[in-house]
Protein backbone atom coordinates (compact mmCIF):
# COMPACT_ATOMS: atom_id res chain seq x y z
CA UNK A 1 0.00 0.00 0.00
CA UNK A 2 1.46 3.05 -0.96
CA UNK A 3 0.84 5.12 2.16
CA UNK A 4 1.85 2.38 4.49
CA UNK A 5 5.48 2.43 2.59
CA UNK A 6 5.27 5.99 2.20
CA UNK A 7 5.77 5.83 6.24
CA UNK A 8 7.57 3.08 6.56
CA UNK A 9 11.31 2.97 7.98
CA UNK A 10 12.93 1.57 5.20
CA UNK A 11 11.53 4.74 2.65
CA UNK A 12 13.33 6.89 5.11
CA UNK A 13 16.67 5.54 4.95
CA UNK A 14 19.11 8.71 4.59
CA UNK A 15 20.95 8.35 1.06
CA UNK A 16 24.51 8.62 0.64
CA UNK A 17 25.47 12.33 1.57
CA UNK A 18 22.45 12.85 3.82
CA UNK A 19 23.46 15.47 6.29
CA UNK A 20 22.88 14.83 9.78
CA UNK A 21 22.26 18.49 10.77
CA UNK A 22 18.92 18.35 9.04
CA UNK A 23 17.75 16.16 11.77
CA UNK A 24 17.80 18.35 14.17
CA UNK A 25 15.22 20.82 12.36
CA UNK A 26 13.23 18.37 11.83
CA UNK A 27 12.61 16.93 15.20
CA UNK A 28 12.60 21.17 16.37
CA UNK A 29 9.81 21.78 13.90
CA UNK A 30 7.40 18.99 16.31
CA UNK A 31 9.25 19.97 19.42
CA UNK A 32 8.60 23.76 18.91
CA UNK A 33 5.01 23.07 17.61
CA UNK A 34 3.98 20.76 20.78
CA UNK A 35 5.91 23.36 23.04
CA UNK A 36 2.95 25.28 23.00
CA UNK A 37 1.01 23.63 25.43
CA UNK A 38 2.49 25.77 27.68
CA UNK A 39 1.38 28.79 26.45
CA UNK A 40 -2.76 27.45 27.43
CA UNK A 41 -3.01 29.70 30.16
CA UNK A 42 -3.59 32.80 27.45
CA UNK A 43 -6.52 30.94 26.73
CA UNK A 44 -8.07 30.65 29.66
CA UNK A 45 -9.81 34.60 30.59
CA UNK A 46 -11.00 34.49 27.21
CA UNK A 47 -12.93 31.20 27.56
CA UNK A 48 -13.78 32.72 30.86
CA UNK A 49 -15.29 35.65 29.44
CA UNK A 50 -17.35 34.17 26.90
CA UNK A 51 -18.17 30.63 26.37
CA UNK A 52 -17.84 29.94 30.08
CA UNK A 53 -19.27 33.38 31.31
CA UNK A 54 -20.92 33.06 34.56
CA UNK A 55 -20.21 29.43 35.20
CA UNK A 56 -19.02 29.52 38.78
CA UNK A 57 -16.43 26.59 38.06
CA UNK A 58 -14.74 28.67 35.07
CA UNK A 59 -11.57 28.67 36.69
CA UNK A 60 -11.37 24.71 37.08
CA UNK A 61 -12.71 23.91 33.62
CA UNK A 62 -10.57 26.66 31.58
CA UNK A 63 -7.54 24.38 33.32
CA UNK A 64 -8.89 20.78 32.27
CA UNK A 65 -8.03 20.58 28.97
CA UNK A 66 -4.02 21.56 29.81
CA UNK A 67 -4.06 19.40 32.96
CA UNK A 68 -5.74 16.02 30.71
CA UNK A 69 -3.18 17.10 27.85
CA UNK A 70 0.03 17.03 30.23
CA UNK A 71 -1.65 13.16 31.60
CA UNK A 72 -2.32 12.47 28.11
CA UNK A 73 1.41 13.29 27.34
CA UNK A 74 2.69 10.90 29.99
CA UNK A 75 0.42 8.22 29.42
CA UNK A 76 0.69 7.91 25.27
CA UNK A 77 4.39 8.44 24.95
CA UNK A 78 4.16 5.21 28.01
CA UNK A 79 1.78 3.31 25.74
CA UNK A 80 2.56 4.26 22.03
CA UNK A 81 6.42 4.43 23.19
CA UNK A 82 7.30 0.91 21.59
CA UNK A 83 5.01 1.45 18.55
CA UNK A 84 6.83 4.53 17.76
CA UNK A 85 10.83 2.79 18.20
CA UNK A 86 9.52 -0.48 15.61
CA UNK A 87 7.02 1.98 13.11
CA UNK A 88 9.94 4.23 13.21
CA UNK A 89 9.70 8.44 13.48
CA UNK A 90 7.80 9.90 9.73
CA UNK A 91 5.15 7.60 11.30
CA UNK A 92 5.00 8.91 14.96
CA UNK A 93 5.72 12.32 13.83
CA UNK A 94 2.68 12.25 10.92
CA UNK A 95 0.40 10.85 14.13
CA UNK A 96 1.71 13.85 16.15
CA UNK A 97 0.92 16.04 13.52
CA UNK A 98 -2.28 14.66 12.88
CA UNK A 99 -3.80 14.67 16.60
CA UNK A 100 -1.99 17.90 17.90
CA UNK A 101 -3.88 19.81 14.58
CA UNK A 102 -7.40 17.86 14.99
CA UNK A 103 -7.14 19.38 18.88
CA UNK A 104 -7.06 22.69 18.07
CA UNK A 105 -9.88 22.11 14.74
CA UNK A 106 -12.34 20.03 17.07
CA UNK A 107 -11.74 22.57 19.94
CA UNK A 108 -12.89 25.09 17.21
CA UNK A 109 -15.92 23.92 16.25
CA UNK A 110 -16.61 23.25 19.88
CA UNK A 111 -16.15 27.10 20.69
CA UNK A 112 -18.25 27.36 17.28
CA UNK A 113 -21.29 25.54 18.45
CA UNK A 114 -20.95 26.54 22.28
CA UNK A 115 -19.54 22.90 23.23
CA UNK A 116 -17.07 23.35 26.07
CA UNK A 117 -16.53 19.17 26.24
CA UNK A 118 -15.11 19.79 22.65
CA UNK A 119 -12.30 22.00 23.95
CA UNK A 120 -11.55 19.31 26.58
CA UNK A 121 -11.61 16.30 24.34
CA UNK A 122 -10.21 18.18 21.27
CA UNK A 123 -7.14 20.46 22.83
CA UNK A 124 -7.02 17.87 25.93
CA UNK A 125 -7.35 14.08 25.00
CA UNK A 126 -6.79 13.68 21.13
CA UNK A 127 -3.82 16.95 21.26
CA UNK A 128 -2.70 15.34 24.66
CA UNK A 129 -1.78 11.90 22.81
CA UNK A 130 -0.30 14.21 20.23
CA UNK A 131 2.01 15.67 22.73
CA UNK A 132 2.86 12.53 24.25
CA UNK A 133 3.92 10.49 20.55
CA UNK A 134 5.45 14.08 19.38
CA UNK A 135 7.39 14.39 22.45
CA UNK A 136 9.46 11.03 22.07
CA UNK A 137 9.33 10.95 18.34
CA UNK A 138 12.59 12.38 17.74
CA UNK A 139 14.73 11.01 20.29
CA UNK A 140 16.04 7.67 19.22
CA UNK A 141 16.26 8.67 15.84
CA UNK A 142 18.98 12.00 17.38
CA UNK A 143 20.86 9.58 19.43
CA UNK A 144 21.29 7.67 16.35
CA UNK A 145 22.69 9.94 14.41
CA UNK A 146 24.54 11.70 17.06
CA UNK A 147 26.39 8.88 19.03
CA UNK A 148 28.96 11.25 19.82
CA UNK A 149 27.19 13.52 21.38
CA UNK A 150 23.67 12.72 22.10
CA UNK A 151 23.39 14.84 25.28
CA UNK A 152 23.63 17.91 22.68
CA UNK A 153 21.14 16.48 20.21
CA UNK A 154 18.20 15.50 22.43
CA UNK A 155 19.00 18.83 24.24
CA UNK A 156 18.28 20.69 20.98
CA UNK A 157 15.09 18.97 20.65
CA UNK A 158 13.84 19.23 24.06
CA UNK A 159 15.21 22.58 24.50
CA UNK A 160 12.21 23.43 21.60
CA UNK A 161 9.47 22.48 23.38
CA UNK A 162 10.73 24.69 25.94
CA UNK A 163 10.67 27.47 23.26
CA UNK A 164 7.36 26.35 21.98
CA UNK A 165 5.80 28.55 24.59
CA UNK A 166 7.88 31.17 23.72
CA UNK A 167 6.65 31.37 20.04
CA UNK A 168 2.83 30.52 20.81
CA UNK A 169 2.32 32.94 23.97
CA UNK A 170 2.82 36.36 21.96
CA UNK A 171 1.47 34.64 18.80
CA UNK A 172 -1.87 33.36 19.93
CA UNK A 173 -2.55 36.52 22.60
CA UNK A 174 -2.28 38.97 19.22
CA UNK A 175 -4.32 36.82 17.43
CA UNK A 176 -7.11 36.63 20.31
CA UNK A 177 -6.86 40.66 20.31
CA UNK A 178 -7.15 41.12 16.26
CA UNK A 179 -10.27 38.32 16.32
CA UNK A 180 -12.09 40.05 19.13
CA UNK A 181 -11.50 37.53 21.73
CA UNK A 182 -10.59 39.88 24.04
CA UNK A 183 -11.50 43.11 25.99
CA UNK A 184 -15.27 44.06 27.14
CA UNK A 185 -17.24 43.14 23.93
CA UNK A 186 -15.24 39.59 23.85
CA UNK A 187 -16.58 36.75 21.22
CA UNK A 188 -16.20 33.46 21.85
CA UNK A 189 -16.15 33.14 17.90
CA UNK A 190 -12.62 35.14 17.92
CA UNK A 191 -11.57 31.68 20.06
CA UNK A 192 -12.85 29.65 17.29
CA UNK A 193 -11.03 31.71 14.71
CA UNK A 194 -7.84 31.90 16.91
CA UNK A 195 -7.81 27.48 17.49
CA UNK A 196 -8.50 27.12 13.83
CA UNK A 197 -5.44 29.25 12.58
CA UNK A 198 -3.41 27.87 15.35
CA UNK A 199 -4.73 23.95 13.47
CA UNK A 200 -3.77 24.75 10.27
CA UNK A 201 -0.41 26.30 10.86
CA UNK A 202 0.72 24.13 13.37
CA UNK A 203 0.21 21.04 10.81
CA UNK A 204 2.04 22.92 8.24
CA UNK A 205 5.06 24.13 10.34
CA UNK A 206 4.88 20.21 12.09
CA UNK A 207 4.74 18.64 8.45
CA UNK A 208 7.86 19.84 7.66
CA UNK A 209 9.26 17.34 10.41
CA UNK A 210 8.05 14.03 9.00
CA UNK A 211 8.92 14.77 5.39
CA UNK A 212 12.40 15.60 6.28
CA UNK A 213 13.29 12.96 9.25
CA UNK A 214 15.62 10.33 8.12
CA UNK A 215 17.13 7.43 9.93
CA UNK A 216 20.81 6.58 9.41
CA UNK A 217 22.20 3.52 7.15
CA UNK A 218 22.79 0.25 9.06
CA UNK A 219 26.37 0.74 10.05
CA UNK A 220 26.42 4.26 9.66
CA UNK A 221 28.70 6.11 11.75
CA UNK A 222 29.80 9.83 11.75
CA UNK A 223 33.12 10.56 10.12
CA UNK A 224 36.08 9.87 12.30
CA UNK A 225 34.06 7.95 15.23
CA UNK A 226 33.92 4.42 15.48
CA UNK A 227 31.63 2.45 17.90
CA UNK A 228 34.64 -0.02 19.00
CA UNK A 229 37.08 2.92 19.85
CA UNK A 230 35.30 4.88 21.11
CA UNK A 231 35.45 6.18 24.59
CA UNK A 232 32.79 4.21 26.84
CA UNK A 233 31.90 5.73 30.40
CA UNK A 234 31.75 3.61 33.08
CA UNK A 235 27.80 3.37 32.87
CA UNK A 236 27.75 2.82 29.39
CA UNK A 237 26.33 -0.82 28.07
CA UNK A 238 27.31 -3.06 26.11
CA UNK A 239 24.59 -4.40 24.98
CA UNK A 240 21.03 -3.51 24.17
CA UNK A 241 17.54 -3.78 26.48
CA UNK A 242 14.31 -4.12 25.48
CA UNK A 243 11.61 -1.93 27.46
CA UNK A 244 9.52 -4.55 28.61
CA UNK A 245 13.29 -5.51 30.54
CA UNK A 246 14.16 -2.21 31.31
CA UNK A 247 11.53 -1.82 33.75
CA UNK A 248 12.44 -4.46 36.04
CA UNK A 249 15.65 -3.20 36.42
CA UNK A 250 16.70 -0.79 39.06
CA UNK A 251 18.46 1.27 37.27
CA UNK A 252 15.17 2.66 35.76
CA UNK A 253 13.00 2.89 39.14
CA UNK A 254 16.08 4.43 40.45
CA UNK A 255 16.21 7.16 37.33
CA UNK A 256 12.87 8.12 37.47
CA UNK A 257 12.72 8.97 41.25
CA UNK A 258 15.82 10.77 39.92
CA UNK A 259 13.82 12.74 37.17
CA UNK A 260 10.69 12.88 39.48
CA UNK A 261 12.17 14.77 42.14
CA UNK A 262 14.26 16.96 39.95
CA UNK A 263 10.95 18.21 38.12
CA UNK A 264 9.34 18.83 41.43
CA UNK A 265 11.76 20.63 42.76
CA UNK A 266 11.45 22.83 39.49
CA UNK A 267 8.17 23.12 39.12
CA UNK A 268 7.28 24.18 42.41
CA UNK A 269 8.62 27.09 41.52
CA UNK A 270 7.94 27.55 37.96
CA UNK A 271 4.10 26.91 38.72
CA UNK A 272 4.28 29.85 41.22
CA UNK A 273 6.70 31.64 40.11
CA UNK A 274 4.90 35.62 39.76
CA UNK A 275 3.48 35.39 43.39
CA UNK A 276 6.38 33.85 45.03
CA UNK A 277 8.35 36.68 43.62
CA UNK A 278 6.06 39.51 44.75
CA UNK A 279 5.66 37.81 48.22
CA UNK A 280 9.46 38.02 48.72
CA UNK A 281 10.36 41.67 47.13
CA UNK A 282 6.68 43.54 47.73
CA UNK A 283 7.50 46.57 49.73
CA UNK A 284 10.89 46.94 47.58
CA UNK A 285 9.31 49.14 44.45
CA UNK A 286 5.14 50.43 43.95
CA UNK A 287 2.89 47.57 44.04
CA UNK A 288 2.94 48.25 40.04
CA UNK A 289 6.45 47.64 39.38
CA UNK A 290 6.56 44.63 41.31
CA UNK A 291 3.70 43.47 39.24
CA UNK A 292 5.49 44.16 36.00
CA UNK A 293 8.90 42.96 37.44
CA UNK A 294 7.02 39.55 38.37
CA UNK A 295 6.01 39.15 34.67
CA UNK A 296 9.67 39.48 34.10
CA UNK A 297 10.94 37.55 36.74
CA UNK A 298 8.52 34.42 34.88
CA UNK A 299 9.81 35.01 31.57
CA UNK A 300 13.48 35.15 32.88
CA UNK A 301 12.88 31.58 34.54
CA UNK A 302 11.80 30.29 30.78
CA UNK A 303 14.61 31.22 29.09
CA UNK A 304 16.87 29.66 32.21
CA UNK A 305 14.39 26.19 31.89
CA UNK A 306 15.25 26.59 27.68
CA UNK A 307 18.99 27.56 27.72
CA UNK A 308 19.55 25.00 30.52
CA UNK A 309 18.25 21.93 28.12
CA UNK A 310 20.68 22.86 25.92
CA UNK A 311 24.32 23.85 27.81
CA UNK A 312 24.15 21.31 30.00
CA UNK A 313 22.92 18.43 28.37
CA UNK A 314 25.35 19.51 25.94
CA UNK A 315 27.80 19.48 29.22
CA UNK A 316 26.75 15.91 29.95
CA UNK A 317 28.42 14.40 26.44
CA UNK A 318 31.92 15.68 28.55
CA UNK A 319 31.26 15.33 32.20
CA UNK A 320 28.86 12.32 31.55
CA UNK A 321 25.71 11.44 32.68
CA UNK A 322 26.25 10.65 35.99
CA UNK A 323 28.18 13.42 37.28
CA UNK A 324 25.73 16.01 35.15
CA UNK A 325 23.29 14.61 37.27
CA UNK A 326 25.25 15.01 40.58
CA UNK A 327 25.21 18.53 39.68
CA UNK A 328 21.70 19.10 39.07
CA UNK A 329 20.47 17.56 41.60
CA UNK A 330 23.47 18.23 44.74
CA UNK A 331 24.24 21.86 43.47
CA UNK A 332 20.22 22.24 43.05
CA UNK A 333 19.67 21.23 47.24
CA UNK A 334 22.52 23.88 47.93
CA UNK A 335 21.08 26.94 45.90
CA UNK A 336 17.47 25.92 47.69
CA UNK A 337 18.91 26.49 50.92
CA UNK A 338 20.57 29.82 49.78
CA UNK A 339 17.37 30.81 49.24
CA UNK A 340 15.90 29.91 52.11
CA UNK A 341 19.35 31.56 54.13
CA UNK A 342 19.36 34.97 52.38
CA UNK A 343 15.50 35.14 51.76
CA UNK A 344 15.26 38.40 50.35
CA UNK A 345 18.16 40.12 51.30
CA UNK A 346 19.98 40.17 48.00
CA UNK A 347 17.63 40.50 44.60
CA UNK A 348 21.02 39.42 42.28
CA UNK A 349 21.25 35.90 44.78
CA UNK A 350 17.49 35.46 44.54
CA UNK A 351 17.21 36.00 40.69
CA UNK A 352 20.53 33.70 39.95
CA UNK A 353 19.54 30.91 42.71
CA UNK A 354 16.24 30.67 41.13
CA UNK A 355 17.77 30.79 37.36
CA UNK A 356 20.20 27.95 38.04
CA UNK A 357 17.63 25.96 39.82
CA UNK A 358 15.51 26.42 36.52
CA UNK A 359 18.47 25.34 34.14
CA UNK A 360 18.78 22.38 36.24
CA UNK A 361 15.12 21.40 35.70
CA UNK A 362 15.16 21.74 32.06
CA UNK A 363 18.44 19.95 31.64
CA UNK A 364 17.49 17.19 33.50
CA UNK A 365 14.32 16.60 31.26
CA UNK A 366 17.40 16.65 28.14
CA UNK A 367 19.73 14.47 29.79
CA UNK A 368 17.43 11.60 30.11
CA UNK A 369 17.80 10.05 27.07
CA UNK A 370 20.96 10.33 26.71
CA UNK A 371 21.26 8.61 30.03
CA UNK A 372 18.92 6.31 29.26
CA UNK A 373 20.72 5.15 25.71
CA UNK A 374 23.93 5.19 28.01
CA UNK A 375 22.26 2.61 30.10
CA UNK A 376 19.80 0.49 27.75
CA UNK A 377 21.46 0.91 24.38
CA UNK A 378 19.69 2.31 21.82
CA UNK A 379 17.62 -0.46 20.68
CA UNK A 380 14.22 0.64 22.63
CA UNK A 381 15.41 3.79 23.60
CA UNK A 382 12.19 5.99 22.87
CA UNK A 383 9.93 3.29 24.30
CA UNK A 384 11.76 3.36 27.63
CA UNK A 385 11.73 7.57 27.69
CA UNK A 386 7.95 7.10 26.71
CA UNK A 387 7.89 4.78 30.19
CA UNK A 388 9.52 7.04 32.04
CA UNK A 389 8.16 10.49 31.17
CA UNK A 390 5.45 8.91 33.82
CA UNK A 391 7.53 10.47 36.38
CA UNK A 392 6.83 13.83 34.90
CA UNK A 393 3.12 13.28 35.19
CA UNK A 394 3.64 12.66 39.27
CA UNK A 395 5.58 15.13 39.61
CA UNK A 396 3.28 18.06 37.48
CA UNK A 397 0.97 17.18 40.49
CA UNK A 398 3.53 16.93 43.09
CA UNK A 399 5.23 20.21 43.06
CA UNK A 400 2.77 23.02 42.86
CA UNK A 401 0.38 20.92 45.36
CA UNK A 402 3.69 20.79 47.59
CA UNK A 403 4.49 24.95 47.18
CA UNK A 404 0.85 26.33 47.14
CA UNK A 405 -0.87 24.53 50.06
CA UNK A 406 2.31 24.95 52.31
CA UNK A 407 1.68 28.88 50.94
CA UNK A 408 -1.73 28.63 51.74
CA UNK A 409 -1.24 27.28 55.18
CA UNK A 410 1.46 29.56 56.21
CA UNK A 411 -0.70 32.53 55.02
CA UNK A 412 -3.61 31.04 57.00
CA UNK A 413 -1.27 31.07 59.69
CA UNK A 414 -0.24 34.75 59.35
CA UNK A 415 2.73 34.61 57.67
CA UNK A 416 3.95 36.76 55.14
CA UNK A 417 6.76 37.18 52.79
CA UNK A 418 9.87 34.45 52.09
CA UNK A 419 8.03 32.65 55.14
CA UNK A 420 5.59 31.78 53.05
CA UNK A 421 8.07 29.23 51.83
CA UNK A 422 11.04 28.05 53.79
CA UNK A 423 9.22 25.07 54.35
CA UNK A 424 8.91 24.15 50.91
CA UNK A 425 12.26 25.10 50.24
CA UNK A 426 13.37 22.55 53.06
CA UNK A 427 11.39 20.22 51.14
CA UNK A 428 12.80 20.45 48.53
CA UNK A 429 15.98 20.09 49.46
CA UNK A 430 15.33 16.74 51.13
CA UNK A 431 13.45 15.51 47.66
CA UNK A 432 16.68 16.13 45.90
CA UNK A 433 19.06 14.60 48.01
CA UNK A 434 16.98 11.76 47.93
CA UNK A 435 17.38 12.00 43.97
CA UNK A 436 20.98 12.82 44.42
CA UNK A 437 21.37 8.95 46.30
CA UNK A 438 19.24 7.61 43.53
CA UNK A 439 21.71 9.06 40.82
CA UNK A 440 24.78 7.67 43.39
CA UNK A 441 22.95 4.15 43.25
CA UNK A 442 22.99 3.50 39.51
CA UNK A 443 25.09 0.91 38.64
CA UNK A 444 25.43 -0.65 34.73
CA UNK A 445 22.60 -2.91 33.66
CA UNK A 446 23.33 -6.35 34.63
CA UNK A 447 24.25 -8.46 30.87
CA UNK A 448 21.11 -10.61 31.90
CA UNK A 449 18.69 -8.16 30.72
CA UNK A 450 20.89 -7.25 27.65
CA UNK A 451 18.87 -9.01 24.11
CA UNK A 452 20.60 -12.00 22.42
CA UNK A 453 22.20 -10.25 19.54
CA UNK A 454 20.68 -13.21 17.27
CA UNK A 455 17.18 -11.56 18.58
CA UNK A 456 18.18 -8.17 18.26
CA UNK A 457 19.91 -8.47 14.67
CA UNK A 458 16.46 -11.10 13.41
CA UNK A 459 14.37 -7.79 14.80
CA UNK A 460 15.99 -5.29 13.17
CA UNK A 461 15.75 -6.80 9.84
CA UNK A 462 11.89 -7.29 10.13
CA UNK A 463 11.62 -3.69 10.65
CA UNK B 1 29.41 3.40 6.32
CA UNK B 2 30.98 6.60 7.23
CA UNK B 3 29.53 9.90 7.24
CA UNK B 4 30.55 11.43 4.11
CA UNK B 5 29.19 15.01 4.87
CA UNK B 6 33.01 15.81 6.04
CA UNK B 7 33.51 15.98 2.21
CA UNK B 8 31.31 19.07 1.40
CA UNK B 9 27.50 19.11 0.65
CA UNK B 10 26.23 19.55 -3.07
CA UNK B 11 24.17 22.99 -3.28
CA UNK B 12 20.98 21.39 -3.05
CA UNK B 13 21.52 20.10 -0.11
CA UNK B 14 23.15 22.61 1.47
CA UNK B 15 20.08 24.87 0.36
CA UNK B 16 17.81 22.35 1.90
CA UNK B 17 19.73 22.74 4.99
CA UNK B 18 19.72 26.58 5.21
CA UNK B 19 15.90 26.48 4.83
CA UNK B 20 15.53 24.12 7.39
CA UNK B 21 17.37 25.66 9.91
CA UNK B 22 15.42 28.97 9.09
CA UNK B 23 12.34 26.92 9.04
CA UNK B 24 12.72 26.63 12.58
CA UNK B 25 14.82 29.47 13.89
CA UNK B 26 12.79 32.18 12.52
CA UNK B 27 9.71 31.54 14.87
CA UNK B 28 12.08 30.92 17.61
CA UNK B 29 13.98 34.11 17.55
CA UNK B 30 10.24 35.74 17.54
CA UNK B 31 9.68 33.80 20.92
CA UNK B 32 13.07 35.04 22.57
CA UNK B 33 13.12 38.49 21.26
CA UNK B 34 9.39 38.83 23.31
CA UNK B 35 10.61 37.31 25.87
CA UNK B 36 13.55 39.64 26.41
CA UNK B 37 11.23 42.26 25.99
CA UNK B 38 9.38 40.72 29.25
CA UNK B 39 12.40 40.74 30.97
CA UNK B 40 14.05 43.87 30.94
CA UNK B 41 11.26 45.31 33.38
CA UNK B 42 12.69 42.92 35.97
CA UNK B 43 16.33 45.07 35.87
CA UNK B 44 14.81 48.46 35.56
CA UNK B 45 13.14 48.84 38.94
Amino acid sequence: MATAGFLERERIVAPPGWSRWLIPPAALSIHLAIGEAYAWSVFKIPLGNTLLKGNEYAGTLTALPFTLGIVMLGVSAALFGTAVDHRGPRWAMLVATCCFSAGFLISALGVAIGQYWMVILGYGFVGGIGLGIGYISPVSTLIKWFPDRPGMATGIAIMGFGGGALIASPWSTSMLTAFGATGPNAQASGIAKTFLVHGIVYAAFMSMGWLLIRVPAPGWHPAGWDSTTAHKRPLESKGNVSARNAIKTPQFWFLWVVLCFNVTAGIGILERAAPLYQDFFRGSSPAQAVATAAAGFVAILSLANMLGRIIWSSTSDVIGRKNAYRMYLGVGALLYLVLDLVENASKAVFLICAMLILSFYGAGFATVPAYLRDLFGTYEVGAIHGRLLTAWSLAGVLGPLIVNFIADRQKAAGLSGPALYGLSFRIMIGLLVIGFICNELIKPVDAKFHEPSEDLASARRAE
Amino acid sequence: MSDTTSTGLSPARLVLTVIAWLWVLVPFLYGVWQLLIKVVPLFSG
